[in-house]
């Protein structure tokens, strides 16, 4: 398989008719193949992202990432649009889910779609790939020390965010689940908890948890990063994709 | 997203920004989270900006936790340094 592909800036239009920008990454040749919506992480649509969505387009997936600020602070740099989007209380679940199933609509209009889509997310991205996974037609789900799936923020937290317990009943994709031991944010009880709740509804899940890793153990532009835990995790990810997105016909 | 809350604050003065250019400040948000740029897993992140003149309207920081406890700790000391009304 070739390492080849292609990347770029392209627009989706949001439920809302809002301009949504988002990055596309595709393997060059016109075979078919699955989708991944990578979600970017709450420091926003940035060059590590990026990168990510690259990644998967070298996996050989066509790749997506919306800038989910893209209401409050379009073409500002990413850290000013984080910046905006928390001080205005975050993005809220029902129009994550409209721009993710924006972007997984588009994966799955292009030629070379299998109809398999996935999606991935960090750090407030996992507990939003979770959300997407319950309320959209998705193939594959995959949790990075998503924070809030289970547990409560904390009180008069400003975020306009709940924890997932009360929607997991309609999780419609197995999900893959990456944490860190270190991490309280979920933390192993949070962690334990998703997983003794999605075993008691009967929800495929595969969860994996590392030793001498916290949060963000995949940003290799952060002192958070753990070499070890993320190889393995990348690992992880593509065996995933590999079974869950071969194709609906397949 | 990952930490703790977010505290705002309406402020007024000015603060030097983007190409080195001062502007009139009226918001300020601080937080503990994971920082963009510092090298630490979390860090006290003020952010004093102008909403007004858009989201590149900011003048940011993001201080370890001991560095930001240190610098309360001056302002709190330089305050009481001037008497009320000067």
């Amino acid at each position: 398989m070739s390492d080849s592909l292609s990347a770029t800036t392209i627009f989706l239009t949001g439920a809302d008719d809002a301009e949504v920008e988002a990055y596309l990454a595709r393997p060059d040749g016109e075979h078919t193949r699955g989708g991944v919506v990578v979600i970017h992480h709450l420091p926003g649509y940035d060059r590590a992202t990026k990168e990510m969505v690259r990644r998967f387009a070298e996996l050989g997936y066509d790749a997506i990432c919306p800038n989910l600020y893209s209401r409050e602070a379009p073409g500002a740099d990413p850290s000013d649009a984080a910046a905006t989007a928390r001080a205005q209380g975050g993005v809220p679940d029902a129009r994550l889910v409209d721009d993710v199933g924006a972007a997984a609509a588009y994966l799955r209009a292009l030629a070379t779609s299998n109809g398999s889509v996935g999606v991935i997310g960090h750090c407030s991205g996992g507990r939003q790939a979770v959300l997407a996974a319950c309320h959209l037609d998705l193939d594959a789900a995959v949790d990075c020390y998503g924070a809030f799936v289970t547990g409560e923020p904390p009180q008069g937290y400003p975020l306009k965010v709940t924890n997932l317990v009360d929607q997991l009943p309609d999780l419609r994709a197995p999900l893959l689940g990456l944490f860190g031991k270190e991490d309280k944010t979920p933390s192993p009880e949070h962690v334990k908890e998703l997983d003794e709740r999605l075993t008691e509804l009967d929800k495929p899940h595969e969860f994996h948890s590392y030793d001498e890793a916290g949060h963000a153990f995949f940003a290799t532009d952060r002192p958070s990063y753990r070499v070890a835990a993320a190889n393995d995790g990348w690992e992880r990810i593509a065996s995933f994709f590999d079974t869950h997105l071969a194709g609906r016909d397949s | 997203m990952c930490t703790y809350a977010t505290v705002s604050e309406q402020v007024e003065g000015s603060a030097k920004g983007p190409g080195g250019q001062w502007f009139h400040v009226t918001d300020a948000t601080v937080y503990y989270d994971h920082p963009a740029h510092a090298m630490a897993e979390h860090t006290l992140n003020i952010d004093l900006a102008d909403p007004s003149r858009g989201p590149g309207a900011r003048l940011a920081v993001e201080l370890t936790r001991d560095s930001a406890t240190r610098l309360v700790r001056a302002i709190e000391e330089a305050l009481a340094s001037a008497p009320e009304g000067m």
